[in-house]
């Protein structure tokens, strides 16, 4: 498609909605969000370039193949399964760690964050994977 | 590490999975790590099954949630057997594959979903939680849509249309079950399910209950009047598919009937059991009669996967500590000699590119070592002895004879004995009579033929064998079979060990 609109509208909403997908990433454990609507968002924003420009220009944009993205999702997600499991616990049993910042408060770090993020990456490849193969056909 | 050993089954697929999807575009690796990956998942499942056998029910309360709660992953001796099961015909179609399917559905991604289909039906074995296993159902079955489609061809979207219909209508009765199950008792885990609905105010209503997840179950086992969604589709995807399709899916329904018949509904046993067992009969019956009119080399199988199923069933519908013994032992013997049979069938379409009996011929001639690989599983099926399938079928017919269930025994014997006329016929049409195409004292024709590859035989080989042991050792295998039933028969033991809150 070839719309000057479009095409500026993409420009600057990609980088928004990702920055956005993080933020939901990172909040989903307290409130609403997390992997799931983080990588459903991401993807929108990929989508969204997809249509403005095509599907080599958004593929060269992601730079990974979804593919890859889908089985990195899903040894992110496993890992954080088993660490649990490696420390003498109940496989899945998440796990908490965390460091001060001095003046910010305390962060608190944890393993479903990092399983989190399998979801997030998952979500995005496949939706991203359906939406080139579907522009593609 | 022991806490891990019960989940290991589910994650090391998954894991493989995963591994492939990285290397998407180079098919040399994706084949390694699916021979790599089931041949792991083999080694796990039998370091699990000497586990349980040593020390009695594996539990994993996931992420630390005590059951009820949370989600129980259980081995008993039952579960773990159908693992190592699983865990075998896994790493033998993985080898057969990589010839054994062609190229451009390897590169669509068929290994990667053998490992999801592996995951999903391990993790429906091992699950104690019934949504759990609800989803699990899911993953394999999804997995099973795209493997049954891969490739594409009209026959095969046929076939995939009627397979997803059918499996999506039992997956919608299932869940309608489960639903109605947590409004009555609010629990949906197995073993507290089992002690809840034993002082359950309604049996009545928990028995009209109980016909939803017959009915779901006996959908995807391919039990009468349910079943003709087999026949139609399972000849239609490559025959490493049929292979892992005909030895586990339809085993999974069959698991799950027993195990949700055995643990959570035997209110009314009477009622109940003996339905199951008239279905078994009549499923024996259809399938047999079926197979007779069939011409090609894998619907004549498929309907007697349908057919046998009627043989695992029955076990569960005499309800004795014998009859379940020799389900399990059944279950064991079927799925190995019936994957075997599909991948004979895959060599031999291979070789002459069609599987229809009226067109072949003369194989016996040309390739004899094929043919004894064939007829080992096939009169195995029929109950040949000193075969496997001979101890599994005398267990049932002896169990049914000390209930007096004669009605039963004789229909078992019956069918047998058209099963056996069934395999003669698929032996005489594609092995012994003449090829059709060479007249009468000339010499075969060798060249048209395609060299058999050593990764498609030694899979039939090695099952072959496995058939040769459990028929020869067969009082070993019973043994572990009977306390298997014996761990079904009565719960308390699982019961116990899925309440064991242990971290």
């Amino acid at each position: 498609m070839n719309s000057l609109i479009l095409h500026t509208a993409s420009r600057l909403l990609h980088p928004l909605l990702l920055l956005y997908a993080v933020y939901l990433l990172f909040s989903g454990h307290n409130v609403p969000g997390g992997g799931f609507c983080a990588g459903l968002i991401g993807a929108a924003s990929f989508a969204l370039h997809t249509f403005a420009h095509d599907v080599p220009s958004a593929r060269k944009l992601l730079r990974a193949d979804p593919h890859t993205l889908i089985g990195t999702g899903l040894l992110f997600a496993m890992g954080s399964a088993l660490l649990s499991a490696f420390r003498g616990q109940a496989f899945m049993t998440g796990l908490w760690g965390g460091f001060d910042l001095s003046g910010l408060g305390h962060v608190s770090v944890g393993t479903p964050v990092i399983f989190d993020t399998g979801v997030f990456l998952v979500v995005l490849g496949v939706t991203l994977l359906i939406i080139f193969t579907l522009s593609e056909s | 590490m022991l806490s891990l050993l019960p989940v290991l089954p589910i994650v090391i697929p998954l894991l493989s999975g995963a591994i492939s999807l990285l290397f998407w575009r180079s098919l040399w690796i994706q084949r390694w790590i699916g021979v790599g990956g089931t041949g792991l998942l083999l080694l796990s499942t039998l370091r699990l099954l000497s586990e349980v056998e040593r020390t009695g029910i594996l539990s994993v309360q996931i992420g630390g949630w005590a059951a009820p709660v949370g989600i129980t992953i259980v081995a008993d001796l039952f579960s773990a057997i159908m693992a190592v099961l699983a865990g075998i015909i896994g790493f033998c179609v993985a080898v057969y594959s990589w010839y054994g399917v062609d190229e451009r559905r390897q590169s669509y991604g068929y290994f990667v979903f053998l490992h999801v289909l592996l995951m999903g039906v391990c993790g429906s074995f091992l699950t104690g939680d019934i949504f759990n296993m609800y989803v699990w159902f899911e993953v394999m079955l999804m997995a099973s849509f795209v493997l049954v489609a891969l490739g594409g061809t009209p026959m095969q979207m046929e076939g995939a249309f009627k397979y997803v219909t059918l499996n999506l209508v039992s997956s919608a009765l299932f869940l309608a079950g489960i639903g109605i199950l947590y409004g009555v008792v609010g629990t949906l885990n197995m073993a507290d399910l089992s002690v809840k609905l034993a002082q359950t105010a309604d049996p009545g209503l928990v028995t009209t209950l109980s016909m939803f997840f017959l009915i779901a179950f006996g959908i995807k086992a391919a039990m009468f009047p349910l079943f003709f969604w087999l026949p139609s589709s399972y000849h239609t995807p490559p025959p490493a598919v049929s292979a892992v399709f005909a030895g586990l899916l339809t085993k999974v329904g069959v698991y799950a009937l027993i195990r949700v018949f055995t643990l959570i509904f035997v209110q009314d046993v009477v009622y109940t059991h003996n339905l199951i067992l008239i279905m078994s009969g009549l499923t024996m019956l259809c399938g047999v009669l079926g197979a007779a009119a069939q011409f090609e080399f894998r619907r004549v199988l498929s309907f007697h996967i349908v057919s046998q199923i009627g043989y695992m069933t029955m076990g569960l519908g005499l309800n004795s500590r014998l009859s379940l013994t020799a389900s399990v032992f059944y279950i064991t013997h079927h799925i190995i000699v019936k994957t075997n049979l599909f991948l004979v069938s895959g060599v031999i379409q291979k070789m002459r590119g069609t599987g229809d009996l009226k067109k072949l011929g003369g194989l016996y001639k040309t390739h004899p070592s094929l043919s004894v690989l064939f007829l080992i599983p096939a009169m195995s099926l029929a109950g040949l002895p000193p075969l496997s399938g001979f101890f599994a079928k005398l267990g049932l017919v002896i169990a049914g004879l000390r209930l007096e269930q004669y009605c039963i025994v004789a229909t078992a014997l019956f069918v047998s004995l058209l099963t056996l006329f069934s395999m003669t016929k698929l032996w005489a049409e594609a092995f012994w009579k003449p090829r059709p195409d060479v007249a009468e004292g000339e010499d075969e024709p060798r060249s048209d033929d395609e060299p058999m590859c050593l990764t498609m035989i030694l899979p039939i080989l090695v099952l072959a064998l496995i058939t040769l042991t459990i028929g020869i050792g067969a009082e070993t295998f019973f043994n572990l079979a009977d306390r298997a039933a014996g761990q079904l028969m009565d719960p308390t033991e699982y019961i116990e060990a899925v309440m064991r809150t242990r971290s």
